[in-house]
Order: structure tokens, then C-alpha cells, then sequence
């Protein structure tokens, strides 16, 4: 078993598994974020959910325990992409067909997988940087405390709305998760079921079942994260 | 069968190379008159005559049944291992599939673990490294049980068959952008796995091909699925599940 | 220094076999380690025997021409392999396996190996399902069965159409496992050039490396050539491009005996010859005949039109089409023997009624089609129908496929005895490659059979036991005095063909060799087409050996000087094929005189005269070669005439 990452299989293991990790980080994050479209919805004041659903990540023992366990594993899927890819070139080979490839039926995400990555992490980069960053170390005027009902109690917490709901704004922030969230689709789109292929839950049957449900999962999250942006863009203007 | 289609003329760019460690480059040759009805390898046939006509030396190419079982063809044409027609070997394809005054690109297979020995063929011998590390069942010959002792379900042996219908031509890896040999691999695993008498070392013989795949330098399978496409057999990336799983097991008890 | 013996054990027939296991001598442990086997080709009977040597602890050499030992042409095989398992509880029987083997081989095969084979066929079955061959089953978890032409039961196991494929990947897997051992040493893109006789004994071989061009000598206390067959002589055929008759040509000059060199199988489903460019010809499986029906029009100026191209064979209407098979063999039918069959076509095509180029007749699913349905017609041949049509651009759903006989099989071989030895000690010949079990016709799913026979059960037995007496000989220097000069040989032989540097391509003397092949030596034979077959080989020969052109080097990878070094050997094996064909004064299986039939057309065996196997003794260049008569007895078979009316 300890050898196990030593094998190519060894390896795609890793990847599958820090990735479905990483899926699932999506899905919390995404819950959270659709926060931001419930408000309306539920008649509460504007940011009310948000910041309480920001609050309880914040304040959740398990959250804080699974955050270093997160970025461990976004941390190794990159290194092991990149570990893979090199392997990959170097197997290829030097000499390139001159006909190019014209294999049809393949998905266009499959190839793309790395070059996906890398867009989905300068993506990350301005993400972090606009809100990670100031909520967890240098902090923001926008983030002053503000009250809001968590789990029917009023409590004082970060206005974590005013941080995005301010960004949100900005049409060159809107293009990059748009951008960001569509990337983030084809990624997952293929990462879903190939990373179940790899831990070798796929047969003739489940195969095509899992490539439609992986589609459909990549799409609800890509989406979603572009969707939320583009409605605070369109009708939440600043007051 | 069709005097209706007249002769072929085309333009063909074809990668030439005079031995394992020289360079090699692309040639340009024409050919003019070519029958529709004749198969890919005859046009190279017609193309190797003219050259030695010419004082040229002809084109190397691997090929021998001509009838798609052997796996011994071996060219990427057009952009495609096997060329532009489905489920078939190059020496399977006709030249009705091209059009008059077309040019067409033949080159080897390329991949690190194929190494070009002259002109359009490559050492395909990293297969057989791969059979020999575990591709078998540990059986010696005689004393054996009655064939009809262990009743295997029909559905498993089609299963079986189909995975064993490989034909080790290589084109799997010769298309992959990762130069993987992982459906190659998984179709041996999975059609010994599929079968009880092969089971009882599934193991054994999922660790040690696959290790024997990567020292030999095949690259990671990324789940592209370019293989199953360009396949002469049709193998289904699914076997490779199988494989993935059949290792994992194995490790896990380790 | 050549022995004829067919060194057949005593005792009645179903009982030679364990008479001779039980006293033949064997090898300990210990001292087979020291003793050296070469097996050229690796295919079912080489890859078989060379797995099963391996495994019984012999150090073992294994040699292929091509890039590994899986694409040996036996992968070719579709339609299966035949066992008297008597799984279909039909009345089957290793008596009546036997019985169906010689009648269709039309009295000319030797008992005692014919019933061997027989007796193991069912191990072979047993044999292959443990390594993993996954033969058709049915959805009780056991074996199905199919039946084949000149059998009344269902024998035959089959993996879908690839049979051939599965049982070769079997082999190829108990081969590689040996390899992996270390017990058996492979060569790959190697071809055999000569072997090495010392003493009377075969000691080794010389080979070309195919890449390097490099000659060398390799030391066996035996070898084993199981190089397959030659019927590439007719330039087309089913064979694989590279299949040639070489090894076995280099062992008849050396002093094996060649035995009925004029025994050719001619299959009659294949797809017709459609231009010169032509490499080689598709098989389409004796199974089509199940539910196709044959035809050619009745009517001349019918046939005249389609070959105009002004008429359609859907056009012509039921009472203008000739269903000749039904007609003439009405019991059988459609499943007349392959021989029989193909002769037929011949027959029909010659007299005017062929179709497409006149050298075709129609294989007809309209009638399967009308009664099954097309989807179950589908299911059956689905696969077969698709190749048709990526080779002719037509549809056989719609339009009748179009077949007509092709070189298929070699029954001659190197002459063997009951141990499978050539006349040279120490030289052992298997599987297509040995003339033994088919006499003058083979059945159907019976190739596949006698390989594994001949490799995974007769060798591993025989070789011992000459081996037990090599136990003494020490390993030979392959640099020594005798293989070196037999390394010089082969170099200036290949010196020889690189400096003719003549006009004509390997391939065009190919295609001349094969087309006085196939008008003289072919399905229908002749004293004068013969005479005349063996003057134009002559002056093919000679005009070769000052003409042919060879690009390239020798030192090098040259497909060029491979092809022109088999076509040399083909010529004369042509020539030999034809002497052999002129001897043999009646009709057999296929070999057809058309001086020797019955008044309906029917091919006319003289049991009296020519129950014989005819060896052939090389007597040097440009000497007739003499013939050496084995007598056959017929023990356990009555001799019948064969008649499928």
C-alpha cells in the first residue's frame, strides 16, 4: 500500500481523490454564496442569510478543522497536475504529428484539463485576494461589523454582503467570474467522472450514466457562481 | 466493382527517416491513377513499385495479414491513427475514402515508448514487456480440468471477448496526447479478471503490468478517451475502469 | 544419411499414442536445463510448443519475422477449432473425429497421426479455456458449439469470428510468460535463413536480423519449424504478405524430405480479384454458406450484361438464376466440402457464366433475408458484412455478395514421421508447416486443431525423446568452423541477390510466379499445363537470378531483399508443386487432374496406384528431385470415394 503513489495509478488516485474534495468544497461554497439570491426571496433584509451563512463558516470547529485539509489538497492536486502533465509531455514524446490530431468524439474539456487549471487558478488568485484575503487577515472598512439573524438569533458578525455586494459591481470582476465559472464547468465536467473512472467506480453502463451526471454537475456549479455574480451585477446596483 | 469511379491522383507527404538515431524529414511523392477500390497499403504498394522503378529506395511500413487481425499496420494518416474511417486497421482502409487531388500526410506512430526504427516503423516491443510482466494465466500445458468444469456466465465471457479482441496495433497510444498504453493494459487485465481462471492471480498480475507499463515509459491515463475512438476493435475505455480498480484493490491489500 | 521411416508405434490405432508416451525416454529435470531447443515461427504451433518446452524447464530460443510473436497468421482464423468433446451429446467421438479427418482428406493423410490429433483434441479445448480463451458460451456458463462443412455433428468451439486470434493470444500468453521467465529467449523481426546440419544432425539455424542485417548462428540440440504453409507461391491468397515457405525450402535443400507439395487448399467463399494492384485476398467465412445461397445466371447473355455493367443481379428473376450447388449436390447443397465447392465456381466461371471481371459467381442472403429477417440475418454475419462492404463499397444486404475460390491452405509440407522428425535427425516440423493430418484436403476448424496439437501435445513428447540421447552433446561455439561457414553461406547468398542489380522488382516475378501458378497448378490441373508450368518456371527462375532489382542495402532494414529472398525459394518450391502435380495421376481432394474424373465431372481417386505419400529428395541445383514413396495403409478407414450428391 505505501508504495501505492509511486505507480501511475498511484498518482491519478491523488488527483481523483484531492479533486473530489475540492468538488465537494465547491458545493459548500456555492450553498453559501446562493445566500446571496435568498434574501429577496425570503423578504429578509438585504445580506441577512449571506452573512449569517458567512458566519457560521467562520465560527463551524469542523470548518476550521477541513480548511487546512482543503488547501492541502488544492495544494497537491496542483503539484500532482503538474507532476502528471511533465510525465505526460515526456511520454508523448519529442516529435509532434505534423497531420495534427483529428480524433473526433472527444471531449474538447478532457484535453484541455491543465490549461483549464491554470485559468482556474489566476481566477483564484484575484478571488482570494478580494475576499479571502481581507476577511481572514487584513481586514476591510466594508467588513465592519454589522447585526443579522443567525439561526433566529441576532448576532454581531462581519457584513461580508457589503465586501461582495461592493465588488460585485465592478463589470471587469463580473467578466472574470464569468469567465472563472464557465472554466470551472468544462474542468468539471470531465474531472467529475474521470476521477470516478480512476477510483475505478465506472463499467459499460455506469460510464455514460456518470459522464451525463458529471455534465450536469459541472454545469449547476459553473453556472451558478456566474449566475449569483451577474444577478448582483444587474439588479443589485449600490444604494 | 465500380468502373464508374476513376483513377485517384494525390499528393503524398510521407515521413522518412533512415534509422533509429538519424533525423528524419517528410517527402513529397505523386501518384497518379490510383483506384479507388484499392486499399490504403496497395496505394503504398503502387508507391514503393514506382519508387523502385526510380533507383529510389521504397517506404518502409509495417503490415502483414492485410485483413485487420494481425495489429502489425501501423500508420497515423491524415491526422488519425488508422485514418479517416472507423473500427478499422490501416490496411482495412480504402482509398475511396480520399478525394481526387488530395494530399495526404503519412506518419509514424509517435510516442516515446515507440520508438521509430526506419521510415514509417516503430518498435513495438514495450507491448510485449508489458504481456511478459503478468498478461497470462500461470498454467503449464497439460493437467488440466474438463473445459466444461467451471461454468462462467455468458455475459461475463462476452465481456471477456470483447476486452480480448485487442489486437496490440497500438494505435491507442499513438493517439493519446499523453502517450498512456492504459486501454491496451486494461483490455488484457480485464478480460483475465472477467474470468475465474484468471482472477486467482488478478492481483498479482494488475500490479505487475502496470508497473512494467510505466517503467517502460508510458505516460498517465487522463480519462480522454481518444483511444477507444481511434481503436481498430472498438475496446471500451471502460475496461480501463476495471483495470484502475483491479490495482487499487490489489494495493489497498498490500 | 537420410532415414524414411515413418516410425509409426505398434498396436491398434486408438492405442499407438499411449504406447508410445509409455515407452518413449525422457529427460530428467537437471539435464534439460543443458539442452537447447530452437523454435522458428511462433504462431499455434510454434508459440505452443516453444511455451510448453519453456515451461518443461528446456532452454529455449523462439524466432518471428515479425515485430512480436502475436501476429503470427494463425490470429487470421475465424471460423474455430474442432474437439470430439461430444458436449452436444450428438454421437461425437474421437473414432468418428478421426474418421471425418481422413475421408475428408480424402484418403491421403497417416492413420496413426490423424487419430492422435483426434485423441487430444479435447485437451487442446481444456487446455486453452485455463489460460483464458474465451470461447462462445451459452447462458448456462458452458461451451457452445457450431458445426462445420464435412461433419454431421456440432464439434467446433469458437470465439465469435476471431477464434484463430483468441487461441494464438493464448498461446502468445503462455509464450510471454516463459519469456518473462527467462526460459525462453525471443527474436522478433528475425528471419530464419538456413539450418545447420552437422553430422547428419540438425545442430541449428542461421538468421538475418531484419533490422540490422545481421547474420548469425544460433546452436540447438533441435529445431522446431513451425513456419506455416506456402501458398503464397500464387502470389494471392489469404495469407499474410509475409508468409512464405522459406524455412521449410532451406531445410528440403538441406535433406528434408518435401511430401505432397501439390495438395492446395482452395477456399471458395473469398472476395474476387478486383485489379492489378491487388496484394492479397480476403477471406469470407465458411460459415456464410450456412444461409447464403449460391448462384451464377443461367442464362450467358445475362452475364455478359452484368459484366457490362447494363444489368443488376437483383434483375435477373429466380428461374434465370442457376443455384449450380443445388443442383448438382442436392444432398449437401450450399455445404458441400470447400474442394468441391470451389471447383464448381471454376467450372461455372470458365463456361461463360461468371460475373464482375467473369472470375465471380453470387453468394445470395435475399432468401435468408426473406425468411429470418434482416435483423437476424444481422445478428449472424453482421460483423462479415461490414468487411465486405469497407472492401467493395457494396452492400451485401441489397445486392448479393460476389465470391470466388482463392488459395487458402497447404496441406504438403515438410515430410515428418509419427514424432513429427523430418528426415534430417534433430529437425522437427509442426502445424501447417509438416504435411501430416490432412491428407489431400483439410476441414474446416481442423488448421487450428493440429497446430496446438502438434505444439502444446505431440513436441514437447517427441523432442524428449531425441533429446534423451543428446544429452551428451555438448553446447556448440556458434563461431565454430561449421557455422561459420553455413553464416557464410547465407551472406553470399544474399551477396548473390544484392548484386544482380537488375530491372525487375521482387514483386513483379511474384505476380508472374503466381499466375502461371494459378493457370496450371491451380484448382484445375493438366499433364500438358503442368509440362508447360514447370518450362515457364525455368525461364522465371532465370530470368530472376539475372533481373531482379534490389534498392538498398543489406545492412540495413530492406523489405526489398526480404521479398526477393522469399520469391527465390517460391519459384522453385512453384516448380516442385507442379513436378508433384504431374506425378500424381488422379484427383484428390485439391489436387484435380481433369484427365482423372468421373463422367459426372467429380474428381477420380486411383487408390490402387497413388495411395502413397510422395516425399521429394533435393538432389542438387537444377537436378530432378526423386520422389520416395510412403505407402498408406488404411487399417481403420474403409476407403470409400467421397460423394456429396
Amino acid at each position: 500500500m505505501a508504495n501505492v503513489f509511486s505507480y501511475s495509478i498511484g498518482r491519478k488516485l491523488l488527483m481523483s481523490l484531492s479533486g473530489l474534495f475540492l468538488i465537494m468544497f465547491l458545493f459548500v461554497h456555492l450553498t453559501v454564496n446562493s445566500f446571496l439570491l435568498l434574501d429577496p426571496v425570503f423578504g429578509t433584509q438585504e445580506g441577512d442569510m449571506f452573512n449569517a451563512g458567512v458566519h457560521f463558516m467562520t465560527m463551524n470547529p469542523l470548518i476550521k478543522i477541513i480548511e487546512p485539509i482543503l488547501f492541502g489538497g488544492f495544494i497537491l492536486h496542483v503539484l500532482y497536475s503538474i507532476v502528471l502533465t511533465i510525465q505526460n509531455m515526456r511520454a508523448r514524446g519529442s516529435a509532434v504529428y505534423a497531420s495534427g490530431n483529428k480524433t473526433s468524439d472527444v471531449e474538447w474539456s478532457s484535453k484541455n484539463m491543465f490549461v483549464l487549471g491554470i485559468a482556474l487558478g489566476a481566477f483564484l488568485v484575484i478571488h482570494l485576494i478580494q475576499f479571502w484575503i481581507k476577511m481572514k487577515f487584513t481586514g476591510d472598512p466594508l467588513l465592519a461589523d454589522t447585526t443579522f439573524s443567525y439561526f433566529g438569533v441576532q448576532t454581531t458578525g462581519h457584513n461580508a454582503y457589503a465586501l461582495v455586494h461592493e465588488a460585485f459591481q465592478i463589470p471587469w470582476v463580473i467578466v472574470a467570474y464569468v469567465v472563472g465559472g464557465i472554466a470551472l464547468a468544462f474542468h468539471i465536467s470531465h474531472g467529475f467522472w474521470s476521477a470516478l473512472h480512476t477510483v475505478g467506480f465506472s463499467n459499460n453502463i455506469w460510464l455514460y450514466r456518470l459522464q451525463t451526471l458529471s455534465t450536469v454537475l459541472a454545469w449547476i456549479i459553473g453556472l451558478g457562481f456566474c449566475t449569483i455574480a451577474l444577478v448582483q451585477y444587474a439588479f443589485y446596483p449600490l444604494s | 466493382m465500380s468502373e464508374q469511379h476513376k483513377g485517384l491522383n494525390l499528393t503524398l507527404k510521407v515521413w522518412r527517416q533512415k534509422g533509429p538515431k538519424e533525423k528524419g524529414h517528410f517527402e513529397t511523392y505523386s501518384l497518379q491513377n490510383i483506384s479507388p477500390d484499392s486499399s490504403f497499403l496497395e496505394m503504398m504498394d503502387v508507391l514503393n513499385e514506382q519508387l523502385v522503378t526510380e533507383d529510389k529506395e521504397p517506404i518502409a511500413f509495417d503490415h502483414d495479414c492485410r485483413e485487420g487481425i494481425c495489429g502489425m499496420c501501423s500508420l497515423y494518416i491524415n491526422g488519425r491513427a488508422h485514418g479517416p474511417d472507423e473500427d478499422i486497421t490501416t490496411c482495412q482502409l480504402h482509398m475511396r475514402k480520399f478525394k481526387d487531388g488530395e494530399t495526404i500526410t503519412v506518419e509514424p506512430w509517435r510516442s516515446a515508448g515507440f520508438p521509430v526504427i526506419k521510415d514509417l516503423i516503430v518498435d513495438r516491443g514495450a507491448f510485449d514487456k508489458i504481456m511478459a510482466a503478468g498478461g497470462f494465466v500461470s498454467v503449464n500445458t497439460g493437467g488440466i480440468p474438463d473445459a466444461n468444469a467451471i461454468p462462467i456466465s455468458k455475459d461475463k465471457a462476452d465481456e471477456a471477448m470483447d476486452a480480448a479482441s485487442c489486437i496490440g496495433c497500438g494505435a491507442c497510444v499513438a493517439t493519446c496526447k499523453n502517450g498512456s498504453a492504459m486501454l491496451f493494459v486494461s483490455a488484457k487485465v480485464s478480460q483475465l479478471a472477467l474470468l475465474p481462471q484468471g482472477k486467482i492471480e488478478a492481483a498479482r498480475r494488475a500490479k505487475a503490468m502496470v508497473a512494467k507499463m510505466d517503467e517502460v515509459g508510458f505516460g498517465n491515463c487522463t480519462n480522454t478517451g481518444a483511444c477507444e475512438v481511434e481503436c481498430p476493435k472498438g475496446i471500451s475505455i471502460a475496461n480501463i475502469a476495471r483495470l484502475n480498480r483491479e490495482f487499487l484493490k490489489a494495493k489497498i491489500q498490500d | 544419411m537420410t532415414t524414411f521411416n515413418s516410425k509409426i508405434p505398434e498396436g491398434v490405432v486408438a492405442e499407438k499414442w499411449d504406447n508410445y508416451k509409455n515407452h518413449q525416454k525422457l529427460v530428467n529435470p537437471a539435464n534439460k536445463r543443458k539442452l537447447d531447443i530452437i523454435v522458428v515461427g511462433s504462431g499455434l504451433a510454434g508459440g505452443a510448443a516453444a511455451a510448453s518446452f519453456g515451461e518443461l524447464g528446456f532452454n529455449v530460443k523462439c524466432f518471428a519475422y515479425q515485430d512480436s510473436p502475436r501476429r503470427a497468421h494463425s490470429i487470421a482464423a475465424q471460423g474455430g477449432i474442432n474437439a470430439a468433446k461430444n458436449y452436444t451429446n450428438d454421437g461425437d467421438s474421437i473414432y468418428r473425429l478421426f474418421y471425418d479427418t481422413v475421408k475428408g482428406g480424402d484418403y491421403r493423410a497417416r492413420e496413426s497421426n490423424v487419430y492422435r490429433l483426434a485423441q487430444v483434441s479435447n485437451s487442446i479445448i481444456d487446455q486453452c479455456v485455463a489460460q483464458g480463451v474465451p470461447f462462445a458460451r451459452d447462458y448456462g456458463g458452458l461451451l457452445d458449439n457450431r458445426s462445420f462443412g464435412g461433419a454431421q455433428v456440432s464439434r467446433t468451439f469458437y470465439a465469435k469470428g476471431q477464434t484463430g486470434q483468441q487461441l494464438l493470444l493464448g498461446a502468445y500468453s503462455a509464450l510471454s510468460r516463459q519469456i518473462g521467465k527467462g526460459t525462453v529467449k525471443m527474436y522478433n523481426r528475425t528471419e530464419m535463413m538456413d539450418v545447420v546440419v552437422i553430422d547428419g544432425k540438425c545442430r541449428g539455424i542461421v538468421t538475418r536480423n531484419m533490422v540490422t542485417g545481421e547474420i548469425d548462428a544460433h546452436f540447438g540440440h533441435a529445431v522446431v519449424l513451425a513456419t506455416g504453409g506456402y501458398g503464397n507461391v500464387f502470389f494471392l491468397s489469404t495469407n499474410a504478405m509475409g508468409s512464405n515457405g522459406s524455412a521449410a525450402w532451406k531445410a528440403y535443400k538441406r535433406g528434408a524430405y518435401f511430401a505432397n507439395p501439390c495438395y492446395v487448399q482452395i477456399h471458395p467463399t473469398c472476395i474476387p480479384v478486383h485489379g492489378e494492384f491487388q496484394s492479397k485476398l480476403t477471406l469470407m467465412s465458411e460459415s456464410l454458406r450456412n444461409d447464403g445461397r449460391v448462384w451464377a445466371p443461367k442464362r450467358k447473355e445475362d452475364a455478359e450484361a452484368i459484366r457490362a455493367g447494363k444489368l443488376k443481379p437483383q434483375d435477373i428473376p429466380d428461374e434465370q438464376r442457376d443455384f449450380y450447388l443445388e443442383r448438382r449436390y442436392p444432398a449437401f447443397g450450399n455445404l458441400v466440402p470447400r474442394d468441391v465447392a470451389s471447383r464448381a465456381a471454376k467450372e461455372r466461371c470458365d463456361a461463360g457464366f461468371g460475373v464482375e471481371s467473369g472470375e465471380a459467381v453470387y453468394l445470395d442472403f435475399k432468401y435468408a433475408i426473406d425468411r429470418l429477417g434482416r435483423n437476424v440475418v444481422e445478428a449472424r454475419y453482421g460483423n462479415l458484412f461490414q468487411m465486405y462492404e469497407k472492401i467493395t463499397d457494396q452492400n451485401p444486404y441489397e445486392t448479393p455478395m460476389m465470391i470466388y475460390p482463392a488459395i487458402h491452405y497447404t496441406m504438403g509440407g515438410l515430410w515428418v514421421d509419427y514424432e513429427l522428425q523430418t528426415t534430417i535427425p534433430g529437425l522437427f516440423a509442426a502445424g501447417e508447416a509438416n504435411f501430416s493430418d490432412h491428407g489431400a484436403n483439410r476441414l474446416g476448424a481442423s488448421a487450428l486443431m493440429q497446430g496446438l496439437a502438434d505444439g502444446y501435445f505431440v513436441l514437447p513428447y517427441t523432442v524428449q525423446n531425441y533429446l534423451a540421447d543428446e544429452l551428451h552433446t555438448p553446447r556448440m561455439d556458434e563461431k565454430s568452423e561449421p557455422f561459420e561457414k553455413a553464416v557464410a553461406e547465407v551472406k553470399n547468398h544474399i551477396n548473390k541477390l544484392m548484386s544482380i542489380k537488375g530491372s525487375q522488382s521482387a514483386d513483379t516475378f511474384h505476380k508472374k510466379l503466381g499466375k502461371v501458378m494459378w493457370e496450371h497448378v491451380g484448382m484445375a490441373r493438366n499433364k500438358e499445363g503442368l509440362q508447360k508450368a514447370i518450362n515457364e518456371l525455368t525461364q522465371i527462375k532465370e530470368e530472376f537470378w539475372k533481373d531482379v532489382k534490389i534498392p538498398g542495402s543489406a545492412d540495413d532494414l530492406n523489405p526489398e531483399l526480404e521479398k526477393a529472398n522469399r520469391v527465390a525459394d517460391f519459384i522453385e518450391l512453384g516448380e516442385l508443386m507442379a513436378r508433384d502435380a504431374l506425378a500424381r495421376e488422379e484427383s484428390c481432394g485439391g489436387h484435380f487432374r481433369t484427365e482423372h474424373r468421373t463422367e459426372e465431372g467429380e474428381a477420380l481417386r486411383h487408390d490402387d496406384d497413388f495411395a502413397y505419400v510422395g516425399a521429394w529428395e533435393y538432389a542438387g541445383e537444377n537436378q530432378d528431385p526423386n520422389m520416395h514413396k510412403e505407402d498408406l495403409k488404411f487399417e481403420f478407414c474403409k476407403l470409400n470415394q467421397r460423394n456429396y450428391k
